[in-house]
């Protein structure tokens, strides 16, 4: 990999506990360029602090996690994280975007049109000047796509980006999510609802009990699971997607 | 009693030239006290704040505590330091406006700090991953939070504006209540009072009560109108 890459992403053997806990259990995975990458499991498997310690939020209690291009302090991150409840400035939605973009050290005459850019991308321009915090919470999760998407990260993870919206604007959220992984950003993406890995994934990365338990592309995975957990998982599961 | 009442409503209604002047005063010194406690405060308490060193919960206790720092024992440690034989007698400022400036600033310096750290630590729990993520390093993280808790941190100020404008024991050791000079609201009504004065007393109380109602006033409508605008 050249031109500074951070894909692939690896982790070997990677472990996490907190209060004597083990929440992630010896995690051995690659994560390319390419198509999209769903975490699916159930509530407390293990997805979010997975995709924490991928993202560099969390450091892993044993294991090793490396990119190919170490990110440089002080560089532009070219990943992005958006949560499942999206923190939002006291200030308006353009300068929530903008803060991003200063964050990341582009100069302040750039900034205009990336944000804007950015803003537009998640058909939020007409809200650019509103106060981030009064939005709706789909409007805010949109907004919080397009401050983590507005320097076109190489890898953009989600964490149950639709898991406290309504279904239309849940709806709203994947078309967006789509958009980016069509326009080549690397999508990985946490979630527990069946009828969204199947619409937003490629591949499925099936977590349990903080182990990798199966790793398959979607189809192959809701047709013929190979592990009984995943199996009762998409059983268990499919009467509320 | 209701003599002094209805004088003292005169010397209100009159603006007594001696009674304007000490109001001013107030103000001044305690304003300045205050502007010198959040420049030194805010960015202390954003600091503890966000930081994570051995014996941390340590200086946020004594923080905590020194909020409560009688003003008294303040005017006897600034008067120490200010007289003419303590270190930084050569300054020659005791008994000026300047020594109680200085005086209340070290009092309210542990309000201002002491409660913005709370405001912002609550603030920073809510942002850290979301700050962190975007790449905002510690030093940058601070700066957002103290700009995202400023209606907080308003009423911070003022509680701390509120105990400089109301204390007397700080001022009255390192200004000396001197006619003219280092005369405050507080200072005056307790000489005025044991004096027997009490129509001024009473008007200047009333002036205090008025203005630190006020104050509160303007925080709260403050906080409110940011709420519905900001969220």
């Amino acid at each position: 990999m050249s031109n500074g890459a951070i894909l692939p992403l690896r982790l070997a053997d990677v472990s996490f506990a907190a209060g004597g806990r083990t929440i992630i259990d010896r995690v051995s995975l690659e994560i390319g360029t390419g198509p999209s990458t769903i975490i699916l499991g159930a509530n407390g498997a293990g997805k979010s602090v997975l995709m924490r310690l991928m993202h560099g939020l969390l450091s892993p209690s044993s294991g090793r996690i490396d990119w190919n291009a170490p990110e440089r302090p002080g560089a532009p991150r070219k990943q992005a994280m958006v949560f499942q409840r999206p923190v939002m400035l006291r200030r308006s939605a353009y300068a929530n975007v903008a803060y991003a973009l200063k964050i990341a050290g582009i100069p302040e005459p750039q900034r205009g049109a990336l944000a804007r850019e950015a803003l537009e991308s998640v058909g939020l321009s007409h809200l650019a000047r509103r106060s981030a915090r009064v939005l709706s919470g789909g409007e805010q999760q949109r907004l919080a796509l397009a401050r983590a998407w507005a320097l076109h990260p190489e890898v953009l993870f989600l964490d149950e980006p639709t898991a406290s919206l309504d279904p239309s604007a849940a709806r709203e959220i994947e078309s967006v999510i789509k958009a980016f992984d069509a326009a080549g950003t690397k999508v990985v993406m946490a979630t527990h609802n069946l009828g969204q890995a199947r619409r937003l994934g490629d591949e499925i990365l099936f977590i349990n009990q903080g182990r990798l338990v199966e790793r398959a592309p979607v189809e192959q995975f809701f047709s013929k699971p190979q592990s009984a957990q995943a199996a009762a998982f998409i059983k268990g599961e499919l009467p509320w997607t | 009693m209701s003599g002094a009442l209805s004088t003292a409503l005169a010397l209100l209604i009159g603006l007594d030239s001696r009674l304007v002047e000490i109001v001013l005063l107030s103000l001044r010194v305690s304003l300045s006290a205050v502007a010198i406690a959040a420049l030194l405060g805010l960015p202390l308490g954003a600091a503890i704040a966000v930081s994570r060193f051995p014996g941390r919960q340590a200086v946020i206790v004594v923080l905590n505590a020194l909020m409560g720092l009688p003003p008294v024992v303040v005017g006897l440690l600034v008067y120490l330091l200010l007289s003419r034989a303590g270190p930084l007698g050569a300054f020659g400022i005791l008994f000026t406006p300047a020594a109680m400036v200085f005086a209340q600033s070290i009092l309210i310096l542990p309000i201002v700090a002491a409660l913005s750290r709370q405001a912002i630590e609550d603030a920073w729990r809510e942002y850290e991953e979301q700050l962190r993520s975007l790449g905002a390093g510690r030093m940058s993280a601070a700066l957002t939070l103290l700009w995202d808790t400023r209606f907080s941190l308003l009423t911070t100020i003022l509680a701390g504006f509120g105990r400089a404008a109301a204390e007397v024991g700080a001022v009255m050791i390192v200004g000396g209540n001197i006619d003219g000079v280092t005369r405050v609201m507080t200072t005056t009504i307790a000489l005025e009072t044991s004096k027997g004065d009490l129509p001024l007393a009473l008007g200047l109380g009333m002036i205090l009560i008025a203005i630190v109602i006020a104050v509160n006033a303007a925080a709260h409508l403050t906080k409110e109108l940011a709420q519905r605008r900001y969220g």
